[in-house]
């Protein structure tokens, strides 16, 4: 019992992490650019 | 280490530019490279999905100057206006809800695979407490989506998928909170969040479509926005958008412009090309106090246009009205996931009311008997049924948009698959619409002559002189050195090319009457006269052959009138119609589906706006007018003719798979409602059979994604038959 008071909480935490991870991307606009953010990787930055 | 800002004034200005031609990383890149290397340019973010750029910069640049920039790297762009901001995205509000579900159900389904294999006293409660803790709230959260849905629809005295679904998971939450606050056995909190996890993911995949389609539509669009330069009382020239301008201002319109709005002729005199308003592949001449329509091409000389109206009151206005009655038609169908829900969701509520009642007279408590119907509404909640339909659409257009199909809704899909006529336009959609050089011609045509004729055209923005350069250009032709280049304007180009005097202008006398040909001179040879003609689309054989092969029978509706639609319906072996106005077509079509057949629409021009719109189906290319574009379901890209047949057999198979789909799910029904209504069904066998279904329906849909197959079996047929 001692083992589980201690590990379900701290899988809701991360879980909980996860989703708030989640909120922000989707708050701080990384879903608005699906396919520039496919191609950005591939821009080279050294080039002129 | 992120690059220290520049040294920038401190009121700075968000400028938005719409850059249709990007369409890659490395176009992103040399976009935001260049604007960055602009002094006074602090941010540029490139937004590749929307086709535009955000650039803050301060006071020493405004608009013209970072469309200058632009230009200069080899992009045309334009500031976003309020119309052209993107249409919200309808997948956004979807995902905080999905995100929830998704977190809540995993969490829940953790605690119940304790409970499932014996937990029991009171560490059961205790995880049945924390479900319902976490439970509740994410179910509340994400299934508002449902419930508005479901309360819009019972207000109005409707009923649709949604229904089912939010009495199902209502009564499941509260029967699950009875069974905690009892210390039941049973919690059903991992079925209702498992459900409308995927619920969500079909609804998800389904806006998805909508957005991609749509954004894809909307750049085409963006980039023909259309516009006019106006000239000033004091000769100064202006641009303007075309909903700018106002009857009484004098335009000019440049060789090889669409004119804006409709006037009369008060400089100079050309040649229009009216091909997209009337079909007619023939210019008309025009003169002093010509009058001219808005959609007409210019092909000759520039020429100056009082307008006489714009906007509402143009020939558009009148097709666009035509356009609106039309649509009505295609309102009225109904899609085929609302079709099956109509039937399933009062079979649902039957069989739970009969379960109900059944235990009841069969002695059963109160308690017992709400238990039974509950489980069986929630093992009949349409869990596949919710992905049947949008997952296979999904993965079809997306296979349709690799090869070059977009296609703009699912309801589209249903549509085009019925179809058993096609009517397609002559003009532009059966012919590329633009004149092609003589092949026979750019063949023979001696090296040393061809490389001055590209050198020549590649100096003009005449229509004619565009695809002249443009074959020769295909053929491997590399330009001559010129010197002295003078574009006259209605006349041609003239240089000197090693000290002999070359020109490619427009023929003399009788030639010239003779439609679209160019001439050329070189000094001390004869001119040669380079003919010039619409031509029919290159694969338009094997693509009619396949639409055939389909039992799909097409006709031609051509607005043109004379030899080109006989020329044309002889190298096709089509039954052709010509000098159909606008109404004679929607008649057609009319005609048609009261005989009881569904029709498939081709067209492209703005005369073809309310066909398309009224016919069952409609696919437009990509090079058609505005009007066409958005009145059609499918777009296509290219010179191919083939994306007919594809989007037809592409549609055919996704109705398969969708028809197949809903086999599976119902026959999953067929299985489970036996155990739910003799109370066999526990919250452990629900969740499997749950998953176990929609994974397998999934999986099924996803055959669709490879298009190469259902293309080549049915492109074989096709020539197979033909042969």
């Amino acid at each position: 019992m001692t083992g589980l008071a201690f590990l379900i909480p701290v899988a809701l935490l991360m879980g909980l992490a996860g989703l708030g991870a989640f909120f922000w991307a989707l708050r701080s606009g990384q879903f608005e650019d699906m396919d520039g953010a496919a191609a950005r990787i591939l821009i080279d930055e050294e080039e002129p | 280490m992120a690059a220290l800002p520049k040294s920038i004034a401190p009121d700075l200005h968000t400028t938005t530019l719409v850059v249709p031609g990007m369409h890659c990383a490395g176009c992103m890149g040399k976009v935001e490279r260049g604007l960055g290397a602009l002094t006074g340019v602090g941010t540029a973010r490139v937004n590749l999905s929307a086709r535009q750029v955000t650039v803050t910069h301060d006071d020493r640049l405004d608009v013209p100057a970072l469309v200058a920039a632009l230009d200069g790297i080899g992009f045309a762009s334009q500031p976003r206006g309020e119309e052209m901001a993107p249409p919200p995205s309808a997948v956004k509000p979807l995902l905080a809800p999905l995100a929830v579900a998704g977190f809540a159900c995993m969490n829940v389904m953790l605690l119940s695979v304790s409970v499932w294999s014996g937990a029991g006293g009171a560490t059961r409660d205790l995880f049945h407490w924390l479900s319902a803790a976490i439970g509740i709230p994410a179910i509340l959260y994400s299934g508002r989506v449902f419930f508005a849905s479901a309360w819009s629809a019972l207000r109005h005295g409707r009923t649709n998928m949604d229904v089912p679904i939010s009495i199902g998971v209502v009564l499941a939450t509260g029967l699950s909170f009875y069974e905690v606050l009892t210390h039941g056995t049973d919690a059903w909190f991992d079925g209702t969040l498992m459900l409308l996890l995927f619920l969500l993911v079909g609804r998800v995949l389904d806006a998805m479509m909508r957005d991609r389609a749509r954004a894809g539509v909307d750049a085409l669009l963006r980039q023909a926005a259309s516009g006019a330069m106006v000239v000033g009382r004091d000769g100064a020239l202006q641009w303007l958008a075309a909903c700018e301008l106002l009857p009484g201002m004098v335009i000019r319109v440049g060789l090889g412009e669409r004119l804006a709005a409709d006037g009369v002729i008060c400089a100079g005199r050309s040649r229009f090309d009216q091909s997209l308003l009337t079909g007619e592949s023939a210019p008309v001449p025009l003169g002093m106090d010509g009058p001219v329509h808005a959609g007409m091409l210019n092909l000759d000389a520039p020429v100056d246009v009082r307008v006489t109206a714009a906007g509402a009151d143009t020939t558009l206005a009148d097709i666009a009205r035509l356009m609106e009655a039309a649509g009505q038609h295609r309102s009225r169908y109904v899609r085929i996931a609302d079709r099956a829900s109509r039937l399933y969701a009062p079979a649902v509520h039957t069989l739970a009311a009969l379960s109900f009642a059944g235990w009841l007279l069969a002695g059963a408590g109160l308690y017992h008997a709400l238990v039974i119907a509950i489980s069986v509404l929630i093992i009949t909640c349409p869990c596949a049924l919710g992905l049947a339909v949008p997952v296979a659409q999904v993965v079809a257009s997306g296979a349709l948009m690799r090869v070059g199909v977009m296609v703009k809704d699912g309801g589209a899909l249903e549509r085009i698959a019925r179809v058993d006529r096609a009517l397609i336009d002559k003009t532009g959609t059966l012919t590329l619409g633009r004149p092609v050089p003589d092949p026979q011609f750019v063949a023979t045509l001696p090296d040393a002559e061809a490389s001055v004729a590209l050198a020549l055209a590649s100096h003009s923005r005449h229509p004619l002189s565009q695809a002249l350069a443009q074959a020769l250009a295909a053929r491997g032709v590399a330009g001559a050195v010129l010197e002295d280049v003078v574009e006259v304007p209605g006349e041609g180009v003239k240089a000197l090319w090693q000290g002999h005097r070359v020109a490619l202008r427009r023929p003399d006398g009788a030639q010239a009457r003779r439609g679209m040909v160019a001439a050329i001179d070189i000094a001390g040879q004869q001119a040669r006269v380079i003919p010039f003609a619409d031509r029919l689309r290159a694969d338009h054989g094997e693509a009619l052959g396949w639409l055939h092969a389909m039992g799909v029978r097409c006709e031609i509706l051509s607005g043109d009138r004379g030899q080109s639609v006989i020329d044309v319906a002889c190298e096709t072996g089509l039954f052709a119609r010509a000098g159909v106005s606008p109404q004679g077509k929607l008649d057609a079509i009319a005609s048609l589906q009261r005989a009881g057949h569904h029709v498939l629409m081709a067209g492209d021009g703005l005369n073809d706006g309310p066909a398309l719109a009224a016919a069952d189906a409609s696919i437009a290319p990509s090079s058609a007018s505005d009007v066409g574009r958005q009145a059609a379901d499918f777009v296509f890209m290219g010179d191919g003719l083939l994306a007919l047949p594809r989007a037809v057999a592409g549609a055919r198979a996704t109705m398969r798979v969708v028809r197949q789909n809903f086999a599976l799910a119902i026959g999953y029904n067929i299985l489970a409602v036996p155990l739910a209504m003799t109370g066999h069904v526990t919250p452990l066998l629900a969740a499997v059979a749950m998953s176990g279904s929609s994974l397998v329906v999934i999986g099924n849909s996803l055959r669709l994604a490879l298009p190469s197959r259902w293309n080549r079996a049915q492109g074989e047929q096709a020539r197979g038959e033909g042969a």
